[in-house]
């Protein structure tokens, strides 16, 4: 709950208003596991509190732990639903890669957590609860909201998380070290640009209108364009980071006339491309291109100025590498209307 | 750098009517203050305090009135408010946009339950001649505007029913009759609007029988 959310309820329960920031104190700072740990507050105010509130952490219930070190954690979301989130140390750094859907409806062509279709959106509880319930979570520096689902079609609990996340009476995370991952929903992303200052990333891959329909449907809807022209129109300052993650497909998105329309569209723009391998998904035309190919595209990319950087493939071998999380073999049989 | 594109911008219009022409399912006609592309979207408030949902144009480009077809999300924060509107009642939508258009080449159409909208709008603004339509539905009452396909598009009008027994149709799954038809042309695009679930499963049987991806075009639900 954000603190205004915590002020109604302190004032629904007819406590003193100052409550609800010993609330917020516990529950963020303090990281309680109970309500009777609230230990400065009444003892009838705590009784009040746990007939109608629980704290909703909710530990894995199962983790894999990859050949690199990469852990995959699944968490159950309620109704028998579960995600994925994965930790990703590293020598200088340990990122938590979460997730804010069960499923998800974009329907990108390389993507595994599309193909289990959509389930719920997750609460910013059910959001939060996978960091607050991650054994690493003091070793944490970084979280990027790239797991499963798209952040942007689930605003309101997305954008609340981020609010306990960096504000002080929260989690008191630096909004640098927090990373929003999306495909360009353009109503929650100027919404996200707007109200938060944590980093941006744009799921790009291609380019070219027709080509990239071709690879994410929401190009029907907000072409990638007028996505950059979005951002494009925010000030962005010194600090904030705008990048645009490229998986490179063989013979798809990674020839030279790609690196020029690249060009072209970033002209200008402060921001860095992530050129990711390819990690196939069942049933895809897709393959990955050439490590020596990925490494040409990027030299090609950065010689025209645009910062690019190959991103390490991470977690393979457990299926936590980027476009592989998901829950589908641990859905029940549902009916379908088709 | 070419300027910001400006925010939706959304117009007060009138409701002339809403029907329910299935359990839960409902098409409402409007005021159409603006021309569209058939295959569109466009946003949908009840108040400017509101955040807008998408929803595709289910009438035809060259008609008076605009409609749109949906059915009730009980837990969705618009759709049980729509499914009230009256005659005269007063909503908010946006100028059309999106590039899930028809084009003059052959093409089959896939949808599944309200996923039909973008088609039926194609279909009533035309070119539909070389086109074929495959619907499916849980049963017979969820196969909207099929007298319509029926009457116009004839065998190229196919709806399969996933649990209810037709008599002039499909009985199964959708996939399952992609799968067994014999003549997927990998010339045609084959354009698909339903949910995720739907578009990603025919998405890859399409391919599995040796579509191109290329030739297939998306819609999605969000």
């Amino acid at each position: 709950m954000t603190l205004t959310q915590l002020q109604e309820v302190v004032k629904t329960l007819e406590m003193p208003a100052y409550t609800a920031r010993q609330l917020a104190e516990w529950l963020y700072h303090k990281d309680v596991e109970h309500i009777a740990g609230m230990t400065n507050l009444s003892l009838a105010n705590r009784n009040r509190l746990e007939t109608t509130y629980e704290l909703g952490l909710t530990p894995h219930s199962k983790v894999q732990e990859s050949s690199d070190g990469t852990r995959k954690y699944l968490f159950p979301a309620g109704n028998g639903l579960y995600v994925e989130a994965a930790y990703i140390p590293e020598k200088t750094r340990s990122t938590l890669c979460l997730s804010t859907q069960v499923g998800c409806k974009m329907g990108c062509l390389f993507c595994m957590t599309g193909k289990q279709g959509f389930q719920k959106n997750l609460s910013a509880g059910q959001i939060l609860n996978q960091i607050r319930s991650l054994p690493e979570k003091a070793q944490l520096t970084n979280i990027v909201y790239m797991g499963m689902g798209e952040p942007f079609d689930n605003p309101d609990a997305v954008m609340q998380s981020l609010e306990i996340l960096t504000s002080a009476w929260g989690f008191a995370w630096s909004p640098r070290r927090i990373t929003v991952s999306t495909i360009g929903i353009l109503p929650s992303m100027e919404r996200f640009l707007k109200e938060s200052d944590c980093h941006l990333a744009v799921s790009l891959h291609s380019p070219f209108d027709d080509e990239r329909r071709q690879l994410m449907p929401v190009q029907h809807i907000y072409p990638i364009d007028e996505v950059i022209r979005c951002i494009r129109s925010f000030d962005m300052g010194r600090q904030r980071r705008v990048s645009f993650e490229y998986i490179m497909f063989e013979g798809v998105n990674d020839t030279p006339r790609h690196v020029n329309a690249l060009s072209r569209l970033l002209h200008g723009l402060r921001c860095r491309i992530n050129l990711m391998r390819f990690h196939p998904v069942p049933g895809t035309p897709l393959r990955g291109s050439a490590d020596d190919v990925i490494t040409s595209f990027a030299e090609s990319l950065n010689r025209k100025g645009i910062r690019t950087t190959i991103r390490a493939s991470r977690g393979q071998d457990i299926d936590a590498a980027c476009g592989l999380l998901s829950t589908r073999t641990l859905l029940k049989d549902r009916s379908k209307e088709y | 750098m070419k300027p910001a594109k400006p925010n939706l911008v959304f117009s007060t219009v009138h409701l002339s009517a809403n029907v329910e022409i299935a359990p839960n399912v409902h098409l409402l006609r409007m005021d159409k203050p603006f021309a569209f592309k058939a295959g569109q979207v466009i946003g949908i408030r009840l108040d400017a305090g509101q955040p807008h949902r998408l929803y595709s144009i289910a009438s035809g480009e060259q008609e008076d009135k605009l409609e749109v077809l949906f059915d009730i999300n009980p837990e969705g924060l618009l759709t049980p408010s729509l499914a009230k509107l009256r005659p005269g009642d007063a909503l908010e939508i946006s100028t059309p946009f999106g590039f899930f258009l028809n084009s003059p080449g052959p093409a089959c159409w896939i949808a599944t339950g309200t996923g039909i909208a973008p088609f039926r709008s194609m279909f009533r603004t035309g070119p539909y001649e070389n086109k074929t339509l495959i619907h499916g539905a849980r049963n017979a009452r969820m196969f909207f505007f099929q007298d319509d396909f029926q009457s116009v598009l004839g065998q190229y009008y196919i709806r399969c029913s996933s649990r209810g027994v037709i008599s002039d149709g499909y009985n199964g799954r959708l996939t399952q009759y992609l799968s067994e038809k014999k003549d997927l042309s990998p010339e045609t695009t084959y354009m698909l609007c339903g949910n995720a679930e739907m578009v990603v499963e025919v998405r890859d049987l399409l391919i599995s029988r040796g579509i191109p991806f290329g030739q297939i075009r998306a819609e999605i639900y969000f």
